[in-house]
């Protein structure tokens, strides 16, 4: 598999505080990566960086190659992004909503109503089309976004801790379905603070105080002991230095 | 990239005019505003005032006829000012990651919205001078026609003033202040409710703000344009204006921050 989606010393800062310090990772395409961090750590931060709403102080972002400081809007097309605060419009339906998107990466009419279509069928959302947003429940709402950062077919998913306030069986539902982009092919980064979320096949990048502290195979990493042990013990070692 | 940046702009102003539309209380603010104006305080004035034949008039009017474009300008500025605001402070959540992610240039994004805010006070001006005809405050029929370009010039001016006052005064966190620092005194300030050689008869100083203030050649824009002359002085500060806080407002707000 080719990498996806490359990040390479970067760094981003607040002021004169340092958020995210020398982070370099890469994702292959076909790939679920989890970059596991507990609240604070930098995941927000880099993923405004990965969707060019801020630019890294130092380093380099690349998707497919493409460098993002330069070819910003090249790269933007290639990304399909899940934030973590909800971007609907809660007063319109489903339908308006993932036309609205699609009108945004230029696509229109049949071609628009086409993809909308096959998003909402593969999130098994079809009959949910015309409903108003405000009428779902939040795993609908959360399935809704996913559909609609697939309309125009990325090659890198990013989702920013998509499964906060979930229930349990819709956060299952969305992480399996995640996991199953990835088989398909696509490159995914899944930004969480939960290690149930993660399979023993997923990448992880374990992200702490704006810096890398670990990265590799989760089933690797959890060796000899389960990935939260790992993941806890990692950071509690490193949070008393 | 040019049929890409059109279907954006497109959808942008369709969900704007949406959201307007299902927001009842905003519309009815929206007109309940200049229509106070027009139907009480412009009765109430009407003798205190009296106008006399200025340009682009060529006879004598009514008060109520003198303030029809001052009001429209004012309906401008405060969905100008709204819709900016709410765009500065819709930056850091959700929807406007969603705009500012889409593969299109920043200014572009930002001027579809603009000019979003622009097609929904349009919307206003035209319902606004709808109900004032029904009372019998009117402009020249073909008027109607003819301040179309000035509305949406002065619109996207006003936008962009309010967008560029938003970058650069964090302060502004509320609407009453808003109002009170900007609104009111851009309006009042103006020959929206009276010609400025009125104003000159009572205060050279305050004429020589009122002459400053690009709101004023807002008004006779509109005003110039509602009796079919042309303005070159009002167009040429309004495009000038505009195109300046727009270039600045653009500058400050659109540019991703480099930390």
């Amino acid at each position: 598999m080719t990498v996806a989606l490359s990040v390479e010393n970067a760094g981003f800062r607040y002021r004169d505080k340092w958020a995210l310090r020398n982070v370099s990772l890469t994702v292959e395409g076909g790939t679920f990566c989890a970059l596991l961090g507990p609240n604070g750590a930098g995941k927000s931060t880099l993923f405004s960086l990965l969707t060019h709403l801020n630019r890294p102080r130092e380093g380099a972002i690349y998707v497919q190659g493409c460098d993002l400081d330069s070819k910003p809007l090249a790269v933007l097309a290639r990304l399909g992004v899940v934030f973590q605060q909800p971007t609907l419009d809660l007063e319109t339906t489903v339908q308006n909503n993932l036309t609205y998107f699609a009108g945004l990466h230029g696509f229109h009419g049949a071609d628009a109503r086409k993809r909308i279509g096959l998003a909402l069928e593969r999130m098994d959302m079809q009959e949910r089309a015309h409903e108003k947003v405000r009428d779902l429940n939040g795993g609908h709402r959360r399935r809704m976004e996913l559909a609609r950062a697939l309309i125009h077919d990325p090659d890198v998913l990013l989702l920013d801790e998509p499964t906060v306030g979930l229930d349990h069986q819709a956060r299952r539902d969305i992480t399996d379905y995640a996991h199953q982009l990835a088989k398909d092919g696509k490159a995914v980064l899944w930004a969480t603070h939960l290690v149930d979320e993660i399979l023993d096949d997923d990448q992880v990048v374990i992200l702490h105080q704006g810096r890398v502290l670990a990265n590799g195979l989760s089933k690797a990493m959890a060796d000899t002991k389960s990935l939260a042990d790992f993941f806890l013990e990692l950071t509690a070692r490193q949070g008393g230095e | 990239m040019m049929q890409h940046a059109i279907v954006a702009l497109s959808v942008i102003s369709a969900r704007e005019l949406r959201r307007f539309l299902t927001q009842r209380g905003r519309f009815l603010s929206a007109l309940v505003r200049p229509l106070v104006w027009l139907l009480i305080f412009a009765t109430g004035f009407r003798a205190a005032l009296g106008v006399s034949i200025i340009p682009p008039y060529q006879t004598y009017i009514t008060y109520e006829v003198y303030i029809l474009p001052g009001l429209c300008g004012m309906i401008l500025l405060f969905n100008g000012m709204q819709s900016s605001l709410s765009l500065v402070y819709d930056r850091e959540v959700g929807p406007m990651r969603l705009l500012l992610t889409a593969p299109l240039p920043r200014w572009w994004l930002l001027f579809s919205k603009l000019a979003a805010g622009v097609l929904v006070g349009v919307f206003q001006v035209y319902t606004f001078l709808g109900i004032a005809a029904l009372f019998g405050v009117s402009l020249p029929a073909t008027g109607y026609l003819f301040i179309l370009p000035a509305l949406v010039s002065v619109g996207l001016m006003l936008g962009a003033l309010g967008l560029l006052l938003s970058s650069v005064i964090r302060q502004l966190e509320n609407f009453a202040t808003v109002m009170n620092f900007v609104i009111f005194p851009l309006f009042f300030l103006s020959s929206a409710l009276y010609p400025l050689w009125r104003m000159r008869e009572s205060s050279e100083l305050l004429y020589f703000i009122c002459a400053l203030n690009p709101f004023s050649y807002a008004v006779e824009f509109i005003r110039f344009s509602a009796y079919l002359t042309v303005a070159p002085m009002a167009i040429a500060v309004v495009v000038i204006s505009g195109a300046a806080f727009f270039l600045i407002a653009n500058r400050l707000y659109a540019a991703t921050r480099r930390g």
